[in-house]
This record gives C-alpha cells, structure tokens and sequence, in this order.
C-alpha cells in the first residue's frame, strides 16, 4: 500500500519535472499563463492564486460598465485605476464559472486604464483587482445579466 | 488561420491611443454543440502589445473574454509613424501577430 504511494508521488514529482520543462520551453515561445488563477472558482481562491495575500478594498478604482446587460456574451467593462504605480489590473467574475477573467500587466508609460468585452453566465459581482507597488487593491460592481453568455 | 486583427493606433495628446479587434471563437468549453457534445475550448491565452522594441501591455485571458476580443488602451513613448504590434496565442497554439502605424492627433 505504502509502497504504491510512494511509486504515484516519484511518478507525479517525474511528471511535475516534465511539465516545468515544457513550460520552460514554451516560455521563451510565448508567456507564461497562469492555469491555477484561471481555474479558479471565487475571489479568494483567484486573489490567493494571484499571489495576493490581501486586498484592501479602493474607491480609487473606476469599473465602467452598464448595470444591466442585456446579453451576457459581450459585456463592455473599462477599469481605471487612479492609484500610484498599479502594475496590474485583473478582472474577476464572482459567479462565472471561473472567476478570473483577464490578467493585464500595465508596464510604466501605459496608463492604468482598459476596456475589453467579457461573458458573463448570470448576474453577478465584477471585481477589479490592481497590483500597485506589490499590493492589492480591489473595487466591485453588480451587473445584472438577463440573458447568458455562457450556455447554448 | 485566423482572421488578420484589426489595430487603430492614434495620437490623442502625448499618448497613443490603441483599439483593437481580433478574430477568434473564444470557445469556453462549457457550450454544447446542436448534437449535444462539449465544444472543446479554444481561446486566446496570451496577448502582447509592443511598440519601438519595448512591451507596453501584456495580458493573459480566460474562456470569459468575450468572442472577437476588443481591447482598448494608451500608453506614452509612441510617436506618429512608430508601428505598434500586437500579438497573441491560444490554448491550441495558434498565433497570430499583426501591426499598425501610429497615426497623427
């Protein structure tokens, strides 16, 4: 018994090796993805996978988007961030499936500032989640959703 | 091969102000097909956005950016005539890379 278990974890750490080095590779093709935050299922998990320990939330976060949406399959966000040095600004949808949405890395010169078009499944919470200075900031709003992007 | 995206790089004031429009099915992988099989996901992953040799917006997205991605920004540093390129990669590795002149205020 014991013997089989120590046999699946060599087998998982070989394999956990194996795929460091794909990704390894495929790095220096494209960027890395963070397939962890993306599975993630609520806030907290995808703050946590984020990296981010904490988030205070910010009222110096503007989430731009229509309160109801008439269609879940393109829903206009635009997130600013007036706060010092943001770096990044993520956008989660608390009751998607998965709830991180977009990671966006802001490098200096760029304006903390982006509008894109996301699917929401149901009336939920978006947060905007900004990394500044190493820490995290979030602001939320409600969007009502009267018909699904995310079914068929 | 996907579609070519469309990039509109303008000048407003010192900034360059960059919409763009990609085609893809950003499939999910939730949605079911007429014959009730899982239509498995396909979807842009990464996107790069560089101009004059320097990266000045990197994102990664999830199955929730909606089809035909549009992306809206600014950044400092371009002038009128700098090319801004804009790349991405999906799950299945695809990728497609396509660029745009700055043009003036």
């Amino acid at each position: 018994m014991d013997f089989k278990r120590r046999g699946i974890l060599k087998a998982g750490g070989a394999m956990l090796a194996l795929a460091a080095g794909l990704l390894h590779s495929a790095r220096t093709l494209a960027q890395q993805w963070n397939k962890a935050a993306f599975e993630t299922k609520s806030f907290a998990a995808t703050l946590k996978a984020l990296g981010a320990g904490a988030s205070t939330e910010s009222n110096q976060i503007q989430i731009t988007a229509p309160d109801i949406a008439e269609n879940g399959a393109v829903v206009p966000i635009t997130i600013e961030s007036a706060i010092l040095r943001t770096q990044a600004i993520a956008i989660l949808i608390e009751k998607n499936p998965n709830t991180l949405s977009a990671d966006f890395e802001i490098p200096e010169g760029t304006d903390p500032f982006i509008t894109t078009r996301v699917k929401m499944a149901e009336t939920s919470n978006i947060y905007a989640v900004v990394r500044a200075d190493g820490k995290y900031f979030h602001a939320a709003k409600e969007i009502k959703v009267t018909l699904g992007g995310c079914g068929g | 091969m996907a579609d070519p995206m469309r990039i509109r790089a303008n000048m407003a004031g010192d900034k360059v102000e960059v919409r763009v429009l990609m085609a893809h099915e950003m499939e999910t992988g939730q949605r079911k097909d007429a014959s009730g099989a899982l239509v498995p996901a396909h979807f842009i992953q990464n996107v790069t956005v560089s101009c004059a040799g320097r990266t000045v917006l990197s994102a990664q997205w999830g199955t929730s950016i909606s089809k035909n991605p549009f992306m809206h920004f600014r950044f400092k540093g371009g002038k009128p005539g700098d090319k801004v390129t804009i790349s991405w990669a999906d799950n299945k590795g695809e990728r497609r890379t396509d660029e745009a002149v700055i043009a003036g205020g």
